[in-house]
């Protein structure tokens, strides 16, 4: 191990690409925290577009860029401005304060934490594979096969998946109508 | 017979399509015409008396002569139940004598009571109900009589006392009427029980409940039960004994015999019409009808329980007359004058032989042959004592007195009754009775002076309940509220069966049952002992003759001879208070003593133990009812918790 | 290059906040926000093992972007259901819907 440690190029670890996995890990844990801690839900809401915005950049460190769009216009620009106008909807804002008791948030944290530990525990119990051996992860997609394997009917393509999402998805609009209008009586 | 066994389905299956049809549908359909339902359900009873004699005429003529002896058809037996290969339940339609006999008896006696009703029970509140269970009855009685086994017998038993205890509690308004069925059942099923236990332990021996292969006769021998029960005790006492024991308690249940006779004065408080068809011509004979049934076996096989049964009818018979003498209500008498008629009936089987030479088996023949007679004249008198109870609205004597002159068809009619009771020399009952008597004394000689005795007493209370109805003194209640003749169609029947009660004067040019009437089916030419029957026809002029004396008109004597044998007169007027005993051993013996040990029992530790469940069940779910919050973020929780162990569990165990 | 374990951790760690979120929040719309959470750290796993093992085929990348759309889908529904909840009792506490009937 000394030997190990004595040979790490300190200079190497600040390649471009660490600092910018830190810096988007760091948006993202600091943002996610915040946004479940934040006592007012618009402020949460806030860290959260923050936490989806980070994320859609790792997604980017991996050169996945079309999954990377999606995160941005699905979950930035649709799901959170849903949330946004939902707590618009709903909530007098900045009178409605959580509150949830220390006794609540301790255990919630202990078994947050439980949950966390034992998953890293059993992390460092496996090898996983290195940067070496993998392929190169730094090959573009192009559109093309992305697409192809959206639509395709083919072994590792998910014509059918899309086609089940897609109804999966019309449901739930109508659903959600259905839900929300008002009856006659209300 | 091929004939025979189609017709017969009509005597079970009619009678019991009019029960259902007249109970379901007899209210909704006859609102406001019940007379309708009625006429409907003597239609069809007439149907099933016309299909009855048929049979009946056929078998003692034509089909039923075999070659020395009359057979034994089963014209059908359907397998009802099959529980294993051995116990098997069928129903089935045995034609022999003395089903073929009943045949005629219940379906004359229950359509001269359909006729009747229509008059007596005319704009009663639940008439098409009424006719209903009337059919119902008719349906199981004829279903006893033609059993082909005796689980078949069993369940028609059991119908008939449904039956009856419908019947007594067809005003079931009336508190007492209510008390007198649950009474009749209780006491009834309480008797049943033996008879079924008795059955259990006959089959359980000789594997079967057919009456063919039960009684079956060979050499001297019940021949399956000789050979399979044999030698078997238990206690001391043979098995045999036991079972056909039980049996007859059954019917002495059924037949109120003592100390089972308590049901049956009280059984008076249903309509009259049913008294006269359930509680003296027909159910009440069903347990003389039972002993008759198994008779090889009794004869042979615990010729001990046959003497028993003599003794206990002996009793019973002295014991309900003397009772008869002191009661006013005029139904009971008449019940009591069953209860004792009936005993006489069981005595006659007592005496009776086996083999239909030199007449030894005349006791059988003699009591089928009261039975017969007995079923006519008593419903007659039944019947007449509606005419008077609808004319004077009152069970009581007191109530009446010189009603000859206001109901003279109702006072021939009963005269007639009474005479044939008596044992006076042209009407049936004296030809009946005086064969019961011959094999009595021939048989048993105290058996005989008891029923001579008995004799004269019967014709005693009941030429006493004739002067106080239809002689005696003016009663002043009359000037108010003339009594009046009752309707022709409560009069026809009555005249009908009064002519089948002068029926045995005719027998020697219409010869009908007696003589082929035999416990080896072997006929013979009936001889009448005519010194027995002198001695017994001047018994019962002496009974007659005192009744005359003390009843005739009003005169202080009865009080007087009452209050010479005062002790007698009250115990008898209440009974000799066996109800009191019933009441005592029930309530303060197994209520007040061995059930209140059980309630206890029942309420400290079955009942506790079951709370002591419910409490700690109750207790943990109090408990562990906080689980179920409602609260989705604690569901969550447990979830969390148990994917990390599951999770725990899979990667580390 | 970043290696793998990295990426689980952030992963991990983000998983468990979303965790956290969904037990301390009170209201409905911020358990929603944290189950977002929860959704955005599977999306990670699925994207990181697909770049990492099999860059040939895209199996993870098309899971995370079904979960995507279902996420989308499932957001639609709670938030139409929030706002019913919010029209019979007038507030969107957690706590106020443990009735489990009507």
């Amino acid at each position: 191990m000394a030997e190990n440690l004595t040979s790490i190029d300190f200079a190497g670890l600040f390649t471009a690409d660490n600092i910018v996995f830190c810096l988007l890990s760091a948006v993202i844990l600091v943002c996610g925290f915040m946004s479940v801690a934040s006592t007012k839900i618009l402020r949460a809401a806030t860290y959260l577009f923050f936490t989806l915005f980070a994320v859609a950049g790792l997604y980017l460190t991996l050169n996945y860029e079309f999954i990377a769009a999606v995160q941005l216009s699905v979950y930035a620009g649709g799901i959170l401005v849903l949330l946004i106008f939902a707590i618009m909807l709903v909530k007098n804002l900045g009178t409605d304060t959580e509150t949830t008791s220390y006794v609540n948030k301790t255990i919630a944290g202990i078994a947050a934490l439980a949950g966390a530990v034992f998953a890293f525990i059993t992390m460092s119990k496996y090898r996983f594979i290195s940067n070496e051996e993998a392929n190169d992860a730094s090959e573009m997609i192009d559109m093309e096969m992305i697409g192809q394997t959206l639509m395709g009917t083919d072994k590792y393509q998910y014509l059918l998946a899309f086609e089940a999402v897609s109804i999966l998805l019309l449901a739930c609009i109508v659903g959600s109508i259905v839900v929300a209008t008002k009856s006659k009586e209300d | 017979m091929e004939a025979f066994a189609s017709i017969s389905h009509i005597i079970l299956a009619l009678p019991f399509l009019m029960f259902i049809f007249l109970g379901l549908c007899g209210n909704k359909l006859f609102k406001s015409n019940p007379n309708v339902a009625g006429w409907i359900g003597t239609a069809g009873l007439s149907v099933v008396a016309i299909v009855s004699y048929y049979i009946a005429i056929q078998y003692f003529w034509f089909e039923g002569k075999g070659s020395d002896s009359y057979q034994q058809f089963v014209l059908f037996n359907y397998e009802w139940l099959k529980m294993t290969d051995n116990l098997v339940i069928s129903i089935g339609f045995m034609l022999d004598p003395i089903s073929a006999m009943m045949l005629v008896v219940i379906s004359t006696v229950s359509l001269m009571v359909h006729i009747y009703s229509l008059g007596y029970m005319h704009g009663e509140e639940g008439f098409q109900r009424y006719y209903a269970v009337l059919s119902l009855f008719t349906f199981a009685m004829m279903g006893l009589v033609v059993a082909t086994n005796i689980f078949q017998m069993y369940i028609f038993w059991e119908l008939v006392g449904v039956s009856s205890f419908l019947l007594i509690s067809f005003y079931f308004i009336k508190p007492s009427a209510v008390a007198a069925a649950k009474k009749a059942f209780i006491v009834t099923r309480f008797a049943d029980m033996f008879f079924l236990v008795g059955i259990l332990i006959l089959s359980y021996y000789t594997n079967t409940f057919d009456f063919l292969k039960l009684t079956a006769v060979s050499d001297g021998h019940a021949t399956l039960v000789n050979n399979t029960m044999c030698g078997m005790t238990f206690m001391g006492l043979s098995v045999t004994s036991i079972a056909m024991f039980l049996i007859f308690l059954g019917g002495a249940g059924k037949s109120a015999m003592f100390p089972f006779h308590i049901w049956l004065p009280d059984a008076m408080e249903g309509p009259t019409p049913a008294s006269a068809l359930i509680h003296a011509a027909t159910m009440v004979v069903a347990g003389v009808f039972l002993v008759a049934r198994m008779f090889p076996v009794y004869f042979f096989e615990a010729h001990d329980v046959l003497t028993i049964i003599g003794y206990i009818g002996a009793f019973t018979s002295l014991f309900a007359a003397i009772i008869a003498c002191t009661q006013t209500d005029i139904k009971r008498v008449l019940a009591f004058s069953t209860i004792s008629q009936i005993a006489y009936m069981f005595v006659a089987l007592a005496v009776s032989g086996y083999a239909s030479e030199h007449e030894e088996c005349l006791g059988y023949t003699a009591s089928m042959w009261h039975l017969f007679t007995h079923a006519m004249f008593k419903a007659c008198l039944f019947l007449g004592a509606g005419c008077i109870i609808h004319a004077v609205h009152s069970n009581e004597m007191n109530a009446m007195g010189n009603l000859r002159k206001f109901m003279p068809i109702a006072h021939i009619t009963f005269l007639v009754s009474c005479l044939a009771i008596a044992g006076i020399l042209p009407f049936s009952g004296f030809f009946s009775k005086d064969e019961i008597l011959v094999a009595a004394f021939e048989h048993d000689k105290v058996l005989y002076a008891c029923q001579a005795f008995v004799a004269g007493l019967t014709a005693f209370y009941m030429f006493r309940l004739y002067f106080r109805i239809f002689w005696y003194s003016e009663n002043p209640a009359h000037e108010h509220h003339t009594p009046h003749e009752a309707p022709m169609n409560m009069n026809i029947p009555l005249i009908v069966l009064s002519v089948f009660t002068c029926f045995t004067w005719l027998d020697k040019v219409f010869p009908f049952f007696p003589e082929k009437i035999t416990a080896d089916r072997v006929g013979y030419e009936l001889e009448t002992n005519w010194t027995i029957a002198i001695a017994s026809i001047l018994v019962a002029v002496v009974g007659i003759a005192i009744a005359w004396v003390l009843y005739k008109v009003k005169n202080d004597k009865p009080d007087m001879i009452a209050g010479k044998v005062k002790c007698l007169y009250i115990s008898a007027s209440h009974r000799f208070y066996i109800d009191e005993i019933y009441l005592f051993i029930t309530r303060k013996i197994i209520f007040g003593g061995i059930c209140v040990a059980i309630a206890w029992f029942d309420r400290h530790i079955i009942d506790g133990f079951m709370n002591l469940l419910a409490w700690i069940s109750r207790e943990l779910s109090y408990d562990i009812r906080d689980v179920q919050s409602g609260n989705v973020q604690q569901y969550a929780m447990g979830f969390l918790l148990g994917v990390l162990a599951i999770a725990l569990f899979a990667i580390y165990y | 290059m970043i290696p793998v374990e990295a990426y689980l951790v952030v992963s991990t760690l983000l998983f468990f906040i979303g965790v956290y979120g969904f037990f301390v929040r009170k209201n409905l719309i911020g358990i929603l926000m944290a189950v977002e959470l929860i959704l955005n750290a599977v999306n990670i796993n699925f994207v990181v093992f697909n770049r990492f093992l099999y860059p040939d085929h895209l199996e993870g990348y098309m899971y995370s972007l079904f979960v995507i759309v279902v996420a989308a889908a499932e957001t639609a529904i709670a938030i139409s259901i929030i706002i019913n909840v919010y029209r019979k009792l007038s507030n969107i506490r957690v706590d106020s819907i443990n009735e489990l009937k009507n």
